[in-house]
């Protein structure tokens, strides 16, 4: 039982901490309401297939940027599709970045986007990093008898 | 069908949505609620799948034949919940076909959409959209679809129905 305590706790700093600098909000707790035993894995499924999808979508953006003449509603659209997959897990940080990234679209102007594009990449990596240490610390739970407890 | 069998049977939503995740999020949140689902990923395949064919579109060439009468409805569907913003053809191109469609026409519409625009969501509404939802979709809003569900619809060939050309849910004559 001590072990489970201790792994719970060190689940609720964390989320805390994860809220708190931004990184995710309440949108990642509906999420996981969405989660079952239907549907176990759902959570780490979205994750998943979120990174998957975003590594193509900067592909592509990074590509529209490099053109001679750069279409940037095309840029734009890329962004609109990746900050709607952020939106849905609550991917606060990443959504605003989308905001900024959007806004230098409208104005043409090629070296905000750039900055916006490494940006979404820096802190798409962090992100993924900071949600496999909160999945780690879930399994760690589980594997020491308990239940993962519910984000508030 | 009795109505005991039309009970019986779960509500159907065709999804419609060009990207993953989005159709992935949707899927859970019928499933949660209890709900069949068909996830497609376009307006085409969508008009496919309830058997409408596109004929008078130039794009269409392609799209293979699913059933040799271009009236016959092939599945029971009881709502249709779609995105607005995909290639091709938007989520209101596919509700204005399916509100000219004689065979389609009663089936209830829901359109999503990320950008809380209301001259877009007007439009949607005013073509005859039950609801328009802005995404991320939350669990309260597919509380709301019940009410909407198609009712007292079967799976027959529509052309054998008395009733069919009938606005409303009235195929069903015991309640």
């Amino acid at each position: 039982m001590d072990a489970v305590a201790q792994w719970r706790n060190q689940w609720f700093d964390y989320t805390q901490y994860l809220r708190r600098e931004g990184f995710l909000d309440d949108q990642f707790a509906q999420l996981k309401k969405l989660q079952d035993e239907n549907s176990p894995d759902f959570v780490v499924e979205v994750v998943s297939l979120f990174f998957q999808d975003s590594e193509k979508l900067f592909n592509n953006m990074a590509g529209a940027l490099e053109q001679n003449v750069v279409n940037f509603k095309q840029v734009d659209a890329y962004v609109h599709q990746f900050k709607g997959s952020s939106a849905w897990i609550g991917a606060f940080r990443l959504k605003n970045v989308c905001i900024n990234f959007r806004n230098f679209c409208e104005a043409q102007n090629l070296e905000g986007c750039l900055r916006c594009l490494q940006q979404l990449q820096q802190e798409s990596s962090a992100l993924k990093n900071k949600l496999e240490n909160l999945f780690r610390l879930e399994q760690q739970i589980v594997a020491a008898g308990g239940s993962i407890p519910m984000m508030e | 069908m009795g109505l005991a069998a039309a009970e019986a049977h779960q509500f159907h939503v065709l999804a419609v949505d060009d990207s993953i995740i989005d159709r992935k999020l949707i899927e859970r949140l019928l499933k949660t609620s209890s709900y069949q689902v068909t996830a497609v990923d376009s307006g085409s395949k969508a008009l496919e799948f309830l058997g409408l064919h596109e004929q008078d579109d130039q794009g269409a060439a392609d799209i293979p034949s699913l059933s040799p009468d271009n009236h016959h409805q092939e599945v029971e569907v009881n709502l249709i919940i779609t995105d607005y913003c995909m290639p091709g053809m938007t989520g209101y191109d596919l509700l204005r076909k399916i509100k000219e469609s004689n065979v389609l026409k009663d089936i209830p519409v829901v359109i999503m959409s990320s950008e809380n625009e209301p001259s877009r969501i007007n439009r949607c509404l005013e073509e005859g959209a039950q609801e328009f939802f802005l995404k991320p979709v939350q669990l309260s809003d597919v509380n709301k679809l019940r009410p909407h569900m198609l009712k007292g619809r079967s799976s027959v060939d529509m052309e054998d129905q008395p009733n069919f050309n009938k606005k409303g849910h009235g195929t069903n004559t015991s309640s």
